[in-house]
């Protein structure tokens, strides 16, 4: 063990053994805690296995696993190859005897625990109850909660249904009575129904099905959990019975009855039957066989093994049914779910077991199981429980244990392990399945079904909203959609104390201009007249829903101060019975929670209304620029384009005007004033002191301009055909756009083409200083920062003047991304980079990107402000804009994709009555020149205990904001120092609820929050995506580009960004508008046969396997042959055909979603560009070192177990 | 023998050569004596339609130091054929083109009547000459208007290979180029920012690949093809160039209240001249500068763009309250050094009804040759027929200009060279005969002027430097030659060659021939010079202290007296007029600033040191013409007692011209007598003095104001601030009822002047 642990050490992920040990071990620890010398050393984890008659549960166990590895290994035999010798010995004697060890260790540790940990074990596991350990605590601890209190029960209940277990079926079902709790739970119960006695199995079986559960209803069981009962539960497991009582519960015991009616109730039951069905099927095996070889086995094992131990229940529920549906209907789900119960056991009870026993036997054996061994090994024994089951759950918690031999090679071992047994499992087995772990793709899809049918109405406080992924409809009733804000939580907790406590960030992603879907109603316009909105006296909020009104409607008082001011009189109105003003419903501001207000001469710069803004269009045409044919191409579309400039739906015309500059060392301006005849060229050679050499006639109205503006587009491309000029410049290019400003007095927007690193001598010269020797230094950090601090103080200037700059990059070769992104990063523009730009492959991208770019909704000049109740304070924020103070968030351009994140703090307590408001002012100026302030709403709840805080959690907000956070900070910290940090923080969260939320169970459990199951494969997609973890063909250029994209994604564009979405093809239905389900990013999910469409925002691949049916390349390709298909193309042919019309559609429609657009890229399997292809498998591992998802999980739940021992 | 009146003007008029003394004082000490320096007036450009230039390279001096060419004074040797020089005594021989040359046969140099003859060379490639347009936008819209037409018209009076180019300013500085097809371009420069001239180069794109540098003659022909795009040939580009002045607008910034217009004429004009600079140097061009207005703003700024803070008077130069003065000043004449070395001349065409910032501005034009126009707009008579005369053609139809002139003058041993004074800069040749003494630019015997008419004439200034005891030989002459190289207006390259000489005289057995020969006019011009060139950098005071003083010592030297007996005074008729042209010297806006702004005096400057003999006198003292019944027109007295009631006065004071109606003319006329047919011979009075003016305004460069006044109209001020004063306030009475009209003015008259200078000059305590 020591051996094994000291490799985790060194290397956590790839160290599998290490990582399983250091998860058993720290699993025990926690439960240890008492046991303290087990986590020391592992001769406690021995001892305590020894002692804790292990050998009767092993045999127990073993008796059962022995069957089934037996099955397995029969199944199996052919890919076990060589574990075959391993797992032989688990089956034979050895591995039951270690399974026992572990077994018995669990057991100890459970009971230990048990009692311990009811009072107080489970906060400090917190980390993963969802996994294995929590699995029988969980469950227990479900029952136990019923126990506790019938609220929390109830509330379990409710945040069941309403969670995602009722999606779950068979998995969830009973997960959702456990909730994921209890698939978690299940898994450690396995480990301990092995340990212990098939009773244990049984109970881990129900968390098998519940594994599902994991996902989506832990968190409810878990905070039920947290409350007195789990302990009780514990209690009861100590005493073995946990068990039993686990089983009662399934069964339908008291406490439960009440989860099992609903249970009944929803679907959710059904699925809990099934679950339970099989595992009472105990035949799981058989199951298994018969199901999908590997998951089924697993959830069959799962089953088997538990349904020894639940037979009773079980039988009475749902053996029947249950064992037939497990693999028939949620293969993947009851898979997953048995893993991950089973995983956690197996894992603490391999670790320790396995550590002596590996040593001994399995050591030698398993060279490259080894460490998988360890675990693996003892998990071999555990085999005997449920073979299947226990590679399983190590796999997936334990196996944290047993992955982490997976990590290292652990994948070896494990796979012995499941070769031998059933071979799917084996495998996949090694590490966690992936099936067992918790799906995005499931957790989408089931909030896809749940709540996209409903509109979301935003009257009800602290209301979660359905996922991003979700379509849903909003009626805005109080609350701003989360459209405009979403909040990491829903739930802020009221005490700084708790919110450090937690480690929760609470952080609303604000998108103060969000476009809405066609079927909502955009935000109502309010005039208040010449005295201006009505605000608040002394905090200056704006007139909310938050408002009380007082006095019989002559007073009102602020929600967010608490300060009473007078209503003025033309506000004046009498108030109902309720309190509420007559008029409420007449009144946008008093009834939405997104309204915009018509601003008065005071809220415009220097009191003088504003001018209408002004595009200018900067376009490089150095050599470079023009042999790429780039500069005809914008000319001609700007011919077109500029008719579709942003205008207000109530007028014909657009305001806009436009001016146009061409460049390379110096700049040219023109006169397209319109009473000209030709327009005139001014060219500026003084770049060292950049202005404007005319003021009347280069900002003029499309329409009085329109002869001499086609002209000189015309003549553009011309004068410049034959250039050789390769230098450009670059500062003083925006400077020519902001003193153009400067001189019209207004606001706008600066297109600039650019195409080259600006070397020519000038302000803002740059040098080439890519040196890619640096990645992976302290000074790497330097590559983000711009080469000069002058680009910093140009953006200043531009904010100064409302001078918003969009970047469209072209370059050949390193450009400093990190420093030309400067000013539009601050002014609110956007970066868009073309690398080596050829018009017949990026055209189209360009072009689209550039007509939405300039047609979208766009403020200037905004100054964004969010004010939010006494107690919490916004301190930080992230996006593209500048902030001259701390509190005012400046943005020289707003338009509808620019999100900014924004962190609160407490400075004080927030009361659970009034909740935590926050309202967000955005003060700008409309593309016609009107000065509007829109104002958003948002109230959520505040609890006082933690596990309402991890109830209300959005993940993808999360990750938004972890994104952002980590993205910012690798300007000012070495990037490993930000990843550890990321993981760290996530692992106190997921710590914090496993200590204080979850019901107590085995340490070798993880348990995820429902809400939060996800964070970890979606924290580790942040964490190996390029910026923080490049490979070794991502460029600089590449990384600061992104780094700077994603600081200002909303949530829906990180999420996919983060986790691409993948969709196969080859069932279309092509009739409907469904969306085939996606499915997960691995290429384990990729058929030979099949056809994948990947999309991440600003991507898009079609992935053909190399099988693909000839009809299908026909009807897409218009080939039949594979080899014939020209991965060139960046659109398909338009073929008429039912089934490449519908492809076509999906991609115009995924175009659509995106506010960039993606070029397709046909990528067919074994071809050389399959790599970059791959890259964007983010379960998988990456080519740059980045952890597949099953590594992470096991590294998080051994991050997660240090911090709970 | 003729007169030395009948000498002078034949010399004149063949050698455009005026002496102050037309016999030599034989020694240094006496020279001294003269008082006024042996000095005289050439022009180098003298229009000679007799003069048919000879095809072929003079002949000079093998001496080194000397290189003198051959002329008529030199002794020839036809046998041997050897020359002697005449200023170093070297013999040299013919060229073997001269071998046949012979007594009968001589070559056109050795003609007496060839003292000056001009030969044409081939040096070099020609290039066509250059005209730069530096145009001011900041004018009213008027204005502008007439500007832009009188530009487009000058287009088609320019030899069709000249190149144009166009550079307009305002806030901004725009060098338009004018090859371009369809999109009108231009490079626009800030006007704040000074510029080296290589960086404006670089900016426009001029700088050349570096290219080795090309043996032996200057890579003009690249050159060309590199600021092509500013300068075209106008008959490729006239059709362009009208299109684009008539698109001219006026400079959009808005000029907020209170504000002048911010004008970067001086960075406009050091662009144009860096532009040359760059790519042309060293052949003919004219920057031609037309400002409405004086430079705001960068450098050069004459005043601010506050209107409240006036533009810099006489007074607030006197009191050293002009902050910007000696700034612009220096960075003008910065400009116009280097433009000078370059051979390209700076005229400016200031119309403004207040000041333009001519003061600081005038070296650009008063050391390169250009002109300078000052009007109140550019939409008068004035400047339109001004700047067409700018392109007037000679009788063979050539333009009368030339670029590049570089004067070099040689002397015999007995002379020095003291300095010149006129529209040159000197290019430092020292010499043999370049005297230790400066009059004026001295310390060369060479001195470029970059643009040449055929009127420009310099002062130049000599040294005797003959001692004393050692007599020059009797009968022998002192000999001047003055080499003239410039590029004709037809591109050619000319050296006009003039070659004088004069007697010796000693001063002290033949001071009546020294004195016979003295030409007054000429003194008065010369000294009149010498005090301009003094009052540039002295306090007025001081230079009409010296000039008097010259004065009382002239008339001691000179004059005929008993001492201390003012009555007995007298001067010869050689001197006579000398006193006279002196007083109204001393009242001339040259000298007196009051009542002048400081443009005003830097233009008047301007021209008086660059006009010939005649139209300076004229400067000097204006000529008056009184038209009557009583008799034809007659020169009169420039004098109040000449301004009676019944008499049409016509004065000509160069810049202006005045016909004033007496008292009883103006009423006649102001009845309409002249409409009516019984009153024809009224009617043909009043159109003589128009018909006589007209003829002067046809001819003269620049247009003088034309000022039709009458008796107590407010442009008499013209006529009244110029005559003598005689009848005043204070003297009304004394001298009868019947004549003149009294001047409201405490000046001296010229009588009370007279009276002080015999009483001084014959006083025994000066």
């Amino acid at each position: 063990m020591n051996v094994n642990q000291q490799a985790h050490m060194a290397s956590p992920y790839r160290q599998p053994q290490p990582a399983l040990q250091g998860y058993s071990q720290p699993g025990y620890g926690e439960p240890p805690t008492q046991y303290a010398p087990y986590n020391g050393p592992n001769p406690g984890y021995q001892q305590g296995p020894a002692p804790a008659g292990y050998f009767p549960y092993s045999s127990l166990p073993s008796k059962a696993l022995p069957a089934t590895l037996a099955s397995d290994l029969s199944s199996n035999s052919s890919s076990p190859l060589d574990l075959g010798p391993v797992r032989p010995s688990p089956n034979s004697g050895p591995p039951p005897m270690l399974t026992p060890q572990g077994y018995s260790q669990y057991t100890q540790g459970d009971v230990q625990n048990g009692p311990p940990t009811m009072s107080g074990q489970p906060h400090r596991p917190p980390v993963s109850q969802p996994y294995l350990p929590g699995s029988q605590p969980a469950y227990h601890q479900h029952y136990g909660a019923p126990h506790t209190g019938m609220q929390q029960m109830t509330n379990q209940m409710s945040g069941m249904h309403v969670s995602a277990p009722p999606p779950a079926v068979s998995g969830y079902a009973p997960s959702s009575h456990p909730q994921t709790s209890v698939s978690f739970s299940g898994v450690p119960s396995f480990s301990v129904s092995s340990q212990q006695n098939s009773p244990a199995a049984s109970l881990t079986h129900g968390q098998p099905p519940s594994q599902p559960p994991f996902p989506g209803s832990p968190p409810l069981s878990q905070s039920p959990f947290p409350g007195v009962p789990p302990p009780g539960s514990q209690a009861q497991y100590s005493s073995t019975p946990p068990l039993p009582v686990s089983q009662p519960q399934y069964s339908s015991t008291p406490p439960l009855p009440v989860s099992q009616p609903q249970y009944a109730s929803t679907p959710p039951l059904p699925v809990s039957q099934l679950q339970y069905s099989s595992a009472p099927p105990a035949s799981s095996q058989a199951h298994y066989p018969g199901a999908q070889p590997p998951p089924a086995s697993q959830a069959q094992f799962s089953g088997s093994s538990q349904t020894s131990p639940f037979h009773a229940p079980s039988s009475s529920f749902a053996p029947p049914a249950g064992a037939p549906r497990h693999p028939g209907v949620q293969p993947m789900q009851a898979l997953p779910h048995s893993q991950y119960l089973s995983g956690p056991p197996r894992q603490p009870m391999q670790g320790p077991p396995l550590s002596q026993q590996n040593h001994v036997a399995p050591g030698p054996p398993q060279p490259g199981m080894a460490p998988g061994m360890q675990g693996p090994s003892a998990q071999p024994a555990p085999p005997g429980q449920g073979q299947g089951v226990h590679p399983h759950q190590n796999g997936a918690f334990g196996q944290m244990s047993g992955p982490q031999p997976g990590y290292g090679g652990s994948y070896p071992g494990p796979q012995n392990y499941g070769a031998q047994p059933p071979p799917p499992a084996a495998p996949p087995q090694k590490r966690l399945d992936p099936d067992s772990i918790p799906s995005p793709i499931q957790v989408i899809e089931d909030d896809q079904a749940n709540r996209s049918s409903e509109p979301f109405t935003t009257g009800v406080r602290g209301q979660a909203p359905p996922l991003v992924t979700t379509n849903f409809q909003v009626k805005d009733q109080g609350n701003a959609s989360p459209s405009y804000i979403r909040c990491t939580s829903y739930n802020f907790p009221c005490t700084s104390d708790m919110a450090k406590q937690s480690q929760v960030p609470l952080a609303a992603v604000i998108k103060p201009l969000a476009t809405l879907p066609l079927d909502e109603v955009p935000p109502y316009i309010v005039d208040h007249g010449e005295t201006g909105p009505i605000r608040c006296n002394r905090c200056k909020a704006y007139m909310c829903p938050f408002m009380q009104f007082i006095e019989g409607g002559r007073r009102f008082q602020c929600g967010f101060c608490s300060c009473v001011t007078e209503v003025p009189p033309h506000y004046f109105q009498h108030l109902d019975h309720t309190g509420k003003r007559v008029d409420c419903y007449d009144r946008p501001e008093l009834s939405m929670g997104t309204c915009e207000f018509t601003a008065t001469v005071d809220y415009c710069k220097n009191n003088k209304i504003p001018q209408p803004p002004a595009f200018i269009f900067l376009i490089d045409v150095s050599y470079n620029a023009v042999k790429s044919g780039l500069v005809d191409l914008i000319c001609a579309e700007l011919k077109t384009l500029l008719d579709y400039l942003p205008r207000e739906s109530s007028e014909a015309d657009s305001c806009i005007r436009v001016g146009f500059v061409t460049y390379n060392k110096v700049l040219h301006f023109y006169n397209v004033k319109s009473s000209l005849a030709q327009p005139q060229m001014m060219v500026v050679s003084d770049v060292a002191d950049m202005f404007v050499p005319l003021l009347d006639g280069f900002l003029v109205n499309v329409n009085e301009s329109r002869a001499v503006i086609n002209s000189l587009l015309d003549q553009i491309p011309e004068m410049f055909a034959d250039t050789r000029e390769t230098e450009t410049v670059f500062a003083p290019v925006i400077q020519a756009g902001l003193e153009a400003l400067k001189a019209a007095d207004c606001a706008g927007k600066l297109f600039i083409f650019h195409s080259s690193l600006p070397i020519a001598e000038a302000p803002g010269k740059l040098k080439n200083r890519e040196d890619k020797k640096l990645v992976g230094t302290d000074k790497e950090k330097t590559l983000f920062q711009p080469q000069t601090s002058f680009f910093g103080n140009l953006a200043k200037e531009c904010v100064a003047q409302g001078c918003c700059v969009d970047l469209f990059l072209f370059p050949n070769q390193y450009v400093d991304v990190a420093t030309l992104g400067v000013v539009p990063s601050q002014t609110g523009g956007s970066v868009y980079k073309y690398t080596c730009f050829q018009v017949p492959s990026d055209g189209d991208r360009f072009l689209n990107d550039l007509r939405r770019d300039v047609q979208k909704q766009v403020g200037f000049d905004a100054v964004m402000r969010v004010r939010t109740s006494t107690g919490i304070r916004a301190t930080d924020f992230f996006g593209a804009f500048y902030m001259s103070n701390t509190t005012d968030v400046e943005l020289a351009g707003l338009d509808c994709d620019k999100a900014v994140t924004v962190e609160f703090r407490h400075d004080d307590k927030l009361s659970e009555e009034s909740g935590a408001l926050m309202q967000c002012a955005v003060l700008y100026t409309s593309c016609s020149g009107q000065r509007r302030l829109r104002v958003h709403n948002l109230s959520v709840n505040c609890c006082t205990q933690l596990a309402d805080l991890y109830r209300n959690c959005d993940t993808d907000t999360l990750i938004n904001f972890f994104a952002k956070y980590a993205y910012r900070s690798i300007l000012n910290s070495p990037t490993k120092t930000v990843r550890d940090a990321l993981i760290n923080q996530s692992a106190q969260i997921l710590s914090c609820y496993r200590k204080n939320c979850a019901s107590p169970s085995s340490a070798g459990q993880l348990i995820l929050p429902e809400c939060m199951k996800l964070l970890p494969v979606y924290l580790n997609c942040v964490l190996k995506s390029d910026v923080l973890q490049p490979g070794a063909d991502i460029s600089l250029d590449d990384r600061a580009y992104l780094r700077q994209l994603v600081t200002s994604m909303d949530v829906a564009e990180s999420h996919v960004f983060f986790y691409p979405r993948l969709l196969p093809l080859q069932k279309l239905d092509v009739e409907g508008d469904t969306l085939p389900t996606a499915v997960r990013d691995s290429e384990e999910r990729l058929s030979k046969g099949g056809l994948y469409l990947l999309e991440n925002g600003l991507h898009l691949f079609l992935w053909v396997g190399a099988n693909v049916q000839q009809e299908l390349l026909q009807s897409v390709f218009n080939t039949p042959s594979f080899g014939q298909i020209d991965p060139s193309m960046t659109n398909l042919p338009e073929l008429d055909n039912p089934y490449s019309r519908r492809l076509r559609a999906i991609i115009e429609n995924f175009r659509a979603q995106r506010p960039r657009y993606m070029k397709l890229m046909v990528v067919k399997q074994d071809d050389k560009l399959e790599p970059i292809f791959k890259h964007f498998l983010v379960e998988d591992k990456s080519t740059s070192g980045g952890a597949s998802y099953v590594d992470f999980l096991c590294h998080m739940h051994k991050e997660i177990r240090q911090l709970l021992s | 023998m003729a007169t030395y009146q009948e000498f002078i003007q034949q010399n004149e008029d063949r050698d455009g050569v005026r002496f102050s003394w037309n016999v030599w004082p034989s020694s240094r000490l006496e020279a001294t004596r003269m008082v006024v320096p042996l000095s005289c007036l050439f022009t180098p450009m003298k229009e000679r339609p007799d003069l048919p230039p000879v095809q072929y390279e003079p002949v000079l001096c093998s001496r080194p130091t000397c290189k003198a060419v051959l002329n008529p004074l030199c002794q020839v040797d036809y046998r041997a054929k050897l020359w002697a020089c005449n200023f170093c005594f070297q013999r040299n021989p013919f060229p073997p083109a001269y071998a046949g040359i012979s007594e009968g046969n001589q070559p056109a140099e050795l003609m007496p009547q060839f003292s000056t003859i001009e030969y044409i060379v081939q040096r070099g490639p020609q290039t066509p000459l250059i005209f730069l347009y530096v145009v001011d936008i900041c004018l009213e819209e008027e204005d502008l208007q007439a500007l832009k037409e009188s530009l487009q018209m000058s287009l088609s009076l320019l030899p069709p290979n000249a190149l144009v180019g166009l550079i307009t300013f305002g806030r901004m500085v725009q060098v338009h180029e004018l090859s371009c097809e369809g999109i009108s371009k231009s490079y626009v420069f800030r006007g704040t920012k000074d510029l080296s001239a290589k960086q404006i180069q670089e900016m426009l794109g001029l700088t050349k690949p570096a290219a080795p540098i090309q043996q032996g003659r200057p890579a003009q022909p690249q050159d060309h093809s590199f600021s092509s795009r500013f300068l075209q040939p106008v008959h490729k580009i006239d059709m362009n160039l009208t299109d684009l002045l008539s698109e001219l607008q006026r400079d959009p910034w808005p000029v907020p209240q209170g504000k002048r217009p911010l004008r970067s004429t001086g960075i406009a004009l050091s662009i144009a001249v860096g532009l040359l600079e760059g790519t042309l140097p060293n052949t003919g061009a004219r920057v031609m500068l037309f400002t409405g207005g004086p430079p705001t703003q960068g450098p050069g700024m004459v005043v601010g763009d506050e209107l409240k803070t006036p533009i810099r008077s006489w007074h607030d130069i006197e009191k050293d309250n002009a902050k910007h003065l000696k700034k612009a000043t220096k960075y003008y004449e910065a400009l116009a050094s280097r433009s000078a070395v370059n051979g390209h001349c700076i005229d400016i065409y200031a119309c403004a009804l207040d000041q333009t910032g001519l003061l600081e501005m005038k070296c650009c034009s008063n050391l390169t040759g250009g002109h300078i126009v000052m009007g109140d707009s550019f939409n008068t008579s004035l400047f339109k027929q001004t700047f067409q005369r700018v392109f007037s053609k000679d009788y063979n139809g050539e333009f009368r200009m030339a670029f590049g002139g570089e004067l070099e003058v040689k002397t015999s041993r007995e002379l020095k060279i003291s300095g010149a004074i006129g529209p040159c800069v000197s290019l430092n040749a020292k010499g043999p005969c370049v005297s230790e003494t400066e009059l004026g630019l001295g310390g060369t015997s060479q001195w470029k002027i970059c643009g040449i008419n055929q009127f420009t004439t310099l002062g130049m200034y000599f040294e005797v430097v003959n001692q004393h005891n050692a007599p020059v030989p009797q009968g022998s002459r002192g000999a001047i030659q003055f080499i003239t190289q410039y590029q004709h207006s037809s591109t050619q390259k000319r050296i006009r060659v003039t070659t004088v000489a004069r007697n010796w005289a000693d001063a002290q057995s033949q001071i009546q021939h020294i004195e016979a020969a003295f030409d007054q006019e000429a003194a008065a011009v010369l000294m009149a010079r010498l005090g301009v060139f003094r009052a540039e950098s002295e306090e007025g005071p001081d230079v009409l202290r010296w000039l008097d003083r010259q004065l009382i010592r002239l008339c001691q030297k000179f004059g005929q007296f008993h001492k201390d007996d003012p009555n007995s005074f007298r001067l010869s008729e050689s001197f006579s007029l000398y006193p006279q042209f002196m007083f109204h010297l001393r009242r001339s806006p040259f000298l007196q600033v009051f009542n002048n702004s400081p443009d005003e005096s830097s233009y008047y400057r301007h021209h008086f040191v660059r006009q010939d003999l005649t139209q300076s006198l004229i400067m000097i003292q204006p000529i008056l013409y009184s038209y009557s019944f009583y008799g034809p027109p007659e020169p009169v007295l420039l004098d109040s007692s000449s301004i009676l009631p019944d008499r049409i006065l016509l004065m000509d004071t160069f810049f202006q011209l005045v016909i004033y109606h007496g008292e009883t003319i103006a009423q006649w006329r102001k009845a309409g007598y002249q409409e009516m047919t019984e009153y024809e011979n009224f009617k043909q009075l009043l159109q003589a003095p128009l018909d006589d003016a007209q003829e002067i305004l046809q001819t003269r460069f620049p247009m003088p104001r034309y000022v039709d006044t009458e008796h107590g109209g407010s442009q008499a001020r013209f006529l009244l601030s110029k005559v003598n004063p005689s009848q005043t306030h204070n003297n009304l009475y004394a001298w009868g009822q019947e004549t003149g009209a009294p001047i409201l003015t405490d000046d001296v008259s010229l009588q009370v002047f007279m009276d002080h200078l015999k009483k001084l000059a014959v006083s025994s305590a000066s």
